[in-house]
Formats: C-alpha cells, sequence, structure tokens
C-alpha cells in the first residue's frame, strides 16, 4: 500500500501500519519470550538487554532454553549463529535496493532486519513507482517492531517474575508449541518435509551426545536432507519467500 | 562484576556480534559481490531444521534423557494437537492457544485418572 504522495514522513508511517498484522503476531512470542527467560535464569536486564542488542525472536527464545539447559556461552552463541543464517536470505533480497544507501543508513538497517519487516517491506520495494524514500517504509517497520519487541519482552519479564513455579504453568510448553507454529506452515513441498523428519529423528537418537551437539547435528543433517531431496522434487518456489513468524 | 553478570555480558555481546555479522555484511555487500545460488538453497532449510531438532526432543523426551511414548505424556499429546491445529489453520496465535490449552488440561486430567 504505498502512499499516494511519497515523502519521508507518510512511508516512514506507511511502513509502521503495513507491519501491524506482523506485530499482533509477535506480541505473544515476545511476552512468552521474556517469561521464559527469567524462568531459566536470566537475569531481568539480560533477558531485556537481548531484546536490545541482539533483537532477533527465534534466537532470543532458543538461547534462554539453551541457558536453562546449563549449556556453555561458546555453544550459545554457535547455536544464535546457525539460527540467524536465514536472514542472510533477506538480507541478499533486499540488498539490491540498498546500494545506494550510506552507511548510517546500512548499519541500523541491518541490525533491524526482521522476517516481519522483510516480509512488510519487499513489497514496497519491488513496487513499480520509483520513489526515493522508500527506506523510510522499511525504518517505519523497524522502528515498530523494535518498539513493540521491547515492551513485549518487558511486560513478558514482569509477570515471569510473579510466577513462583513456572513449569507448573506450563511456560516451558509455551516454547515447544511456539516452534511448532512457526515450523509447520514452513513445510510447504516435499523437501522441506524430508528435511524436518530427519532433523527430528536424529536429534531424538543424536540427544546423548555432549553439550547439545546432538541439536547442531540434526539440524546439519535436516539441512543437507532438503538440498539432497530437492534432486527427487525440484523446488521451484522463489528463493527468498517468507512464511514466518519470528 | 559477578560471575553470571559477566558470562550473560559476554553471551548477549557474542550473540549481538553474529546476528548482526549475518544480517549486515549481506546487505551492504550484495550487488557488489554475489553468493551462489548453492547457498541460498541451503539457508532455505535452517529455520524448520533447527527449530525441529529443539522441539522434537522437548516432546518425546520431556525429562532431557528418555523416549517417553505414552498417553500420560502432556507434551507429546498436546504437541501432536498443536502440529494437527497449525497445519489445518497455519494460525500461530491459534497454535499456541489451543496447545496450551490441551497441555494443561491433559496434564490436569492424567494427574486425576492415571
Amino acid at each position: 500500500m504505498p502512499p499516494s504522495i511519497s515523502t519521508r514522513r507518510s512511508e516512514f508511517f506507511a511502513g509502521a501500519r503495513a507491519t501491524l498484522p506482523l506485530i499482533l503476531g509477535a506480541i505473544p512470542f515476545g511476552i512468552i519470550y521474556g517469561a521464559v527467560a527469567v524462568a531459566n535464569g536470566l537475569s531481568p536486564a539480560a533477558a531485556q538487554g537481548m531484546s536490545l542488542f541482539v533483537f532477533a525472536g527465534s534466537a532470543q527464545f532458543i538461547a534462554a532454553s539453551l541457558v536453562g539447559d546449563g549449556l556453555s556461552v561458546g555453544l550459545i552463541i554457535l547455536t544464535t549463529f546457525v539460527v540467524n543464517l536465514r536472514h542472510a536470505l533477506y538480507a541478499a533480497s533486499l540488498a539490491p535496493f540498498m546500494k545506494h544507501l550510506p552507511q548510517r543508513w546500512l548499519i541500523p538497517l541491518g541490525f533491524w532486519l526482521t522476517d516481519e519487516s522483510y516480509a512488510a517491506t519487499i513489497a514496497r520495494f519491488n513496487a513499480p513507482d520509483d520513489s526515493p524514500y522508500k527506506h523510510w517504509f522499511y525504518f517505519g517497520s523497524a522502528a515498530a517492531m523494535y518498539t513493540n519487541w521491547q515492551i513485549c519482552t518487558l511486560i513478558g519479564i514482569l509477570v515471569g517474575q510473579q510466577i513462583p513455579d513456572p513449569q507448573g504453568w506450563g511456560l516451558d510448553f509455551a516454547m515447544v508449541v511456539t516452534f511448532i507454529g512457526i515450523i509447520m506452515p514452513l513445510i510447504r513441498n516435499r523437501p522441506a518435509l524430508v528435511s524436518v523428519i530427519v532433523a527430528g529423528v536424529v536429534s531424538v537418537l543424536a540427544n546423548g551426545l555432549p553439550n547439545k551437539l546432538g541439536l547442531m547435528v540434526a539440524a546439519l543433517l535436516g539441512i543437507a536432507a532438503g538440498v539432497l531431496a530437492e534432486i527427487a522434487w525440484p523446488v521451484t518456489d522463489p528463493l527468498v519467500a517468507v512464511e514466518e513468524n519470528a | 562484576m559477578s560471575d553470571l553478570m559477566t558470562r550473560e555480558v559476554i553471551m548477549i555481546l557474542g550473540m549481538m556480534l553474529v546476528t548482526f555479522g549475518v544480517r549486515y555484511p549481506v546487505l551492504a555487500l550484495v550487488g557488489k559481490i554475489d553468493l551462489p545460488e548453492g547457498v541460498f538453497r541451503a539457508l532455505r532449510y535452517v529455520p524448520p531444521a533447527v527449530l525441529t531438532a529443539i522441539t522434537v526432543p522437548a516432546l518425546f523426551m520431556p525429562d532431557g534423557e528418555h523416549v517417553f511414548i505414552s498417553h500420560t505424556n502432556a507434551y507429546l499429546v498436546a504437541g501432536i494437537v498443536a502440529v494437527i491445529v497449525s497445519w489445518k489453520t497455519k494460525s500461530l496465535v491459534l497454535t499456541i492457544l489451543i496447545g496450551m490449552a490441551v497441555f494443561l488440561g491433559w496434564r490436569w486430567l492424567t494427574g486425576l485418572i492415571w
């Protein structure tokens, strides 16, 4: 929905508006993240700090659960890297539209890149009009996402602190069920199904490996299985497609 | 600074660096250098594979060590329901709400009956 007369201001607010439906989806996610993080032993400052400085929903969730498992900091950082590799896809898709932007734009827009802002913004960049302010649309989308994420995290932390026994309330399951809701829409073809089945089976078989390495082994084999399955069932989808909520 | 605080600061700094390190360079460099298509193909499987590798053990091995396949495993029962809800509705919010309701309800019931 490009604004009729494109100004910096109109693009900014159009971007924020276009992201609203996706923000609604992120609200429970952010609240549950904050609650799970403190329940798993992160300090409230660290739980909020992760939202402020890392700003990556799925990775924050996973890190919070790995902290609960007592995993080493190095492995948590490595897992974060692997989980966020998908952002390279979005960045590569947006990059051609950003060639003309100076570093003072590229650095914050890079930091603020999320599944949601990518989904809301790519259509604006692809729109036929040649507004010089399309990056302000992205800016508006990202600013709305970021603000919402901080507020939801804070609510989650406050809620989590009020709950003496998080397991009793099923907060540990809240994360699991959230992930299921993200995974299922991603299974849109046979190679994706093969990838998920292999990752799932290996994750149980390799669970005994030290340092949660089973997670990494299962993920890598799942990715390899998906790529190999494309030989039997070629995938015709566009290479960059957003279909998730994290 | 306490050990715990140091650990948290290092963790957040590290996570910030690797996350920004994935997002920013590609945004700034693509168009100037090209990544092979095969890399992008593989990247598409990263989110489902990673999330599945975290989720499946949580359903089948709630104690973190032993496979527990039983109708009294509320994680597994509610997980299966959530898979069906998500598959049919594609709605994250519905999946969370129904999944949580089934999980809490089933755990309460199994405590009463079995």
